[in-house]
């Protein structure tokens, strides 16, 4: 019955969303995070999506989340030198991380993931419509 | 595709199933809408609909190797590529508000073709019991 699959690729791609939240939150959390050198600051993290296939026929099923990648833009210097971690020269390096542009990624990733519980909805009612066939 | 209640309930026991298969796919579109590189899928249903009411009628048989195959040799509706109305930047072609849309019709279409089946399985039992 291909209508309960949908309940599986929905639920794919809210797990995937929730990923993403997960990073954001997380890219925002650290948005502040000092770091006394350009190798520990932290990176932001982006989660890269890919296409599910199923594993008999090829077909997609889905959305998985392929892996994490961590965002290579140099960290920004900034001259704070009576911060705790500055290091000789009195610089601290911030992660480059664009507070608002988090923020639009946010919002994106709450809307696709209302979307999909849409489609779950939706398929739901299909399905107990069904249920009721001849009755 | 013999049987009396074959064809009572007609072409909209098959409709019902092709609804469901439709929405599978829309429901894949949607869930990829941020994979990069995903092409949106869909299915002419119109031309899914003719083979589905056909599928009792002899097939076409290869009588000889060079003959080819026919393309939906799996039975299966067709997929295709939806023509990209706002191609983005990595390679999807997802319009969230065109799956939102069709998905959404689909249900309607589906809720109809439910109606008629389940009017026609009414009659059917009125017939039956003779009430």
């Amino acid at each position: 019955m291909s209508l309960f699959s949908i309940f599986d690729v929905a639920g794919s791609a809210m797990s995937a969303q929730t990923v993403r939240l997960n990073t954001t939150a997380s890219n925002l959390a650290n948005a502040e995070s000092a770091a006394g050198s350009e190798a520990e600051v932290y990176r932001a993290r982006r989660p890269v999506f890919a296409e599910f296939r199923d594993i008999l026929d090829q077909s997609v099923a889905g959305v998985q989340v392929a892996g994490i990648a961590e965002d290579q833009t140099p960290a920004q210097q900034k001259y704070l030198p009576h911060h705790p971690l500055a290091n000789e020269e009195g610089y601290v390096y911030m992660p480059n991380i664009n507070v608002v542009e988090e923020m639009a990624d946010m919002i994106s990733a709450s809307r696709s993931y209302q979307n999909n519980v849409e489609v779950v909805n939706t398929s739901k009612q299909m399905l107990l419509n069904l249920l009721r066939l001849g009755q | 595709m013999s049987s009396i209640i074959d064809q009572a309930f007609g072409i909209h026991a098959r409709a019902l199933a092709l609804h469901g298969k439709r929405a599978e796919t829309l429901a894949t579109n949607m869930a990829n809408a941020d994979t990069p590189g995903y092409k949106a899928r869909d299915i002419d249903f119109t031309a899914a609909l003719k083979d589905a009411m056909q599928a009792g009628a002899p097939a076409m048989t290869r009588s000889n190797a060079a003959h080819i195959a026919p393309a939906d040799a799996s039975g299966g509706p067709q997929l295709m590529y939806r023509m990209p109305l706002q191609p983005s930047a990595d390679g999807n072609t997802v319009d969230l508000q065109t799956e939102q849309g069709q998905f959404t019709e689909n249900a309607i279409r589906h809720q109809a073709s439910f109606t008629f089946l389940d009017g026609t399985i009414r009659n059917l039992m009125t017939a039956i019991k003779g009430e």
